[in-house]
């Protein structure tokens, strides 16, 4: 009985996850279905059936050429992510094993930088960037999208790390091991889970992040979404290949997420069931 | 062999030396079918001008207004060419933040340019942009519904028959609309209309001491029409409805009457895309006898921000983009009616256009029956037919349109939007330092 009444609730417990899962996924699915209809199709109202033209995809192509925007979202993504880890593992380190009074206000403060509403720097931004000569850079791009992603990066980083017992670094130590040892050979090995999904969400986050990417570029650093920005139309209807632009655009952060959705669920959960 | 790698070599390096030489200019534009055909055709401009390479720049219409205008306040010199709108152009020539047009060559023929439109674009009678199209609005109307419902439309409509029309030619069972009019809150959205649509009742934004006027009958008459007509004859959710979804119902044949930009003329004349593309009559937007119409001006247009290192090379873009030749390039490779529309007078003077765009004589009616300078029956300090040609509208205006949209939404009375707009217009104009 016992047994029949866990099943039960298991069943339905799958069915209402798949139900919430489709639900979220749905206008992503919509998008796509929708990039492979004509756009005359595209405004006739609700249809999951398309004809299955690949009209919108070769037109986007040809308007706006793909692969440098591509590039870019990589370059920018990953280079930010790189960046990110590097300044966050010796952070997210000295604040998990040798914490002071001030720790918990500085993780904080350094969360509560991201409350702050992004146009309200705006200006500040575009005017150091104007003056350093960073404007429509990748260099300069990758290290704001750091910054904007550190404070997250610092702290998923500080949660991994506080799962590690701060024993195994002192035995590292009694050993003779230096501090830059302790953290390459001990500490970092020991959190490749926490890390990878890090860097994962953090090459999300960048890959999907358009208020400065779009803000701060033009012609050479601009990534995928200014791409998809530039199909977006006040007047005359180009549902079509808005779509096509945004499938395109998504597409590889999708996959990358599909393959890696176990170490991301790993990551995400790590320390949360104690 | 040998000479072979000299001849390679020798090209390698005059390729570099042409490659250091030429000039590259950047050119922020917006997504919609004749700017994205200006962009294949400039083969044409980089064959006569082998020294300049053009970037292109394509943003949405709201992110590209407010990246130009970082940009060009902040003079960060990020593009050479910028496409802005009839609203800019006079707040930022004030402001020295433009270069004015005066080397645009000789066989430009600026006098060409529609009067209404170039007053749109000119300051101190200097003229600071350059039109790449242009619009007014009008009525578009099904003329199969029209004949059903035992009416005809005229050359210059009123509201009344406006109303009229709609009442009758309303058919919820099959689902047809009388009429489809903007709803969706912003400046450019439902204000554009409104604004316009209360220049015919003779409405006005501000008074001549920039007092705002929404407590005043004309606008109640305004707004109550706009509601009540909506409300008989409009379709489900219109108050979600911009361009594009009034645009995706008269396509589909769900509108009886569509008053909208007359740049829509050649959509729904398009039997590739609109199922009722043969069946699409014309007509000057409505009025109320007071000696205005209810009908808008605006310009897309090139402009070169002062803060550009290549005015030349800019300019000589400007000058290609917006001339005669251009649209004789469009005709011979697109066909005439592909033709941006709306900036010369030669272009309606000419057979072919006619002959191929059966909307053509009305749109050249409507510019010219906008005047931005005197866009209201009593007097106003301000320019601008659709707009008030000042910093602080769009911020305003988009905030009346969400009071003005949940009016029609059933949110809000119209009382209750009028007293609320006037409240956020006096608190704007005061914080402005516009009111004593």
């Amino acid at each position: 009985m016992a047994r029949s009444v866990t099943t039960r609730h298991k069943t339905i417990a799958t069915i209402a996850a798949w139900i919430v899962a489709l639900l979220i996924f749905f206008p992503i699915l919509y998008t796509i279905i929708t990039s492979f209809k004509s756009e005359q199709e595209a405004i006739q109202g609700f249809s999951i059936i398309p004809s299955g033209t690949f009209e919108s995809y070769s037109e986007v192509q040809a308007q706006n050429g793909y692969f440098k925007f591509f590039f870019n979202s990589v370059l920018l993504s990953v280079g930010s992510t790189i960046l990110a880890l590097l300044v966050a593992i010796p952070a997210a380190w000295s604040m998990a094993f040798s914490p002071t009074k001030r720790t918990k206000d500085i993780l904080m403060w350094m969360l509560s930088t991201k409350m702050m509403p992004a146009v309200a720097v705006l200006f500040p931004i575009y005017l150091i960037f104007r003056d350093t000569g960073l404007l429509d850079s990748r260099i300069g791009l990758m290290v704001m999208l750091m910054l904007i992603n550190l404070p997250i990066v610092v702290w998923m980083l500080y949660t991994y790390f506080r799962e590690i017992p701060g024993e195994i670094l002192e035995a590292a130590r009694m050993d003779g091991a230096s501090l830059w040892n302790e953290i390459i050979y001990v500490l970092t090995p020991m959190a490749v889970p926490g890390i990878a999904s890090t860097m994962l969400l953090n090459i999300i986050l960048a890959w999907n992040e358009a208020f400065w990417t779009i803000r701060l570029t033009t012609t050479e650093a601009a990534p995928l979404t200014a791409f998809i920005s530039s199909f977006s139309s006040p007047q005359g209807l180009f549902w079509a290949k808005l779509s096509a632009a945004s499938t395109l655009a998504i597409a590889p952060i999708l996959i990358m997420g599909w393959f890696s959705q176990k170490q991301l669920v790993r990551g995400l959960t790590f320390g949360a069931v104690k | 062999m040998k000479l072979r790698t000299l001849t390679l070599g020798l090209l390698s390096a005059s390729a570099l030396a042409f490659a250091a030489h030429a000039e590259s200019i950047t050119i922020a534009t917006v997504n919609n079918g004749d700017m994205v055909r200006m962009q294949k055709l400039t083969d044409d401009f980089t064959k006569a001008n082998p020294d300049i390479q053009l970037n292109w720049v394509t943003l949405e219409e709201n992110v590209l207004r407010e990246r130009v205008t970082t940009d060009i306040a902040t003079k960060g010199g990020q593009y050479d060419v910028m496409t802005i709108g009839t609203y800019e152009v006079p707040i930022w020539a004030k402001q020295n933040w433009l270069l004015p047009l005066d080397k645009l060559g000789d066989d430009y023929d600026v006098k060409d340019i529609i009067p209404a439109i170039a007053g749109g674009l000119s300051v101190d009678g200097k003229l600071y942009a350059a039109p790449f199209y242009g619009e007014s609005s009008f009525v578009m109307y099904r003329k199969d519904l029209m004949d059903k419902a035992g009416l005809k439309m005229p050359d210059a409509p009123t509201w009344d028959f406006i109303k009229q029309a709609a009442d009758k030619m309303t058919d919820r069972a099959n689902g047809v609309n009388g009429v489809c009019l903007r709803g969706k809150a912003g400046w450019g959205e439902n204000m554009a209309f409104l604004t316009a649509m209360s220049n015919s009742f003779g409405a006005r934004w501000f008074d001549e001491n920039w007092k705002p006027q929404f407590d005043q009958p004309e606008w109640k008459n305004t707004l109550q029409f706009y509601v009540d007509l909506m409300k008989a004859d409009g379709p489900e959710g219109a108050s979600s409805n911009g361009f594009n979804e009034n645009l995706a119902l008269f396509q589909q044949g769900k509108c009886g009457m569509w008053i909208d930009a007359t740049v829509a003329a050649s959509f729904v004349s398009d039997p590739k895309a609109s199922q009722v593309a043969d069946k699409v009559g014309y007509a000057l937007a409505p009025d109320n006898g007071l000696g205005k119409r209810g009908n808008w001006l605006w310009a897309w247009s090139l402009a070169i921000p002062a803060g550009t290192q290549k005015a030349d090379a800019a300019e000589k873009f400007v000058s290609w983009a917006t001339s005669k030749h251009y649209a004789e390039l469009v005709a011979s490779k697109e066909g005439w009616a592909n033709v941006p529309p709306g900036t010369r007078s030669s272009l309606y003077a000419n057979a072919e256009y006619q002959k191929a765009a059966p909307f053509a004589k009305m749109t050249l009616d409507s510019i010219n029956a906008a005047d931005p300078t005197h866009p209201t029956v009593k007097p106003v300090p301000y320019v601008g037919v659709q707009f008030v040609a000042i910093p602080e509208f769009q911020g305003l205006g988009t905030t009346v349109g969400q009071l003005f949209s949940a009016a029609l939404a059933g949110q809000s009375s119209v009382d209750d939007a009028l007293k609320q707009a006037q409240d956020a217009a006096t608190a704007t104009m005061t914080e402005g330092g516009y009111m004593k």
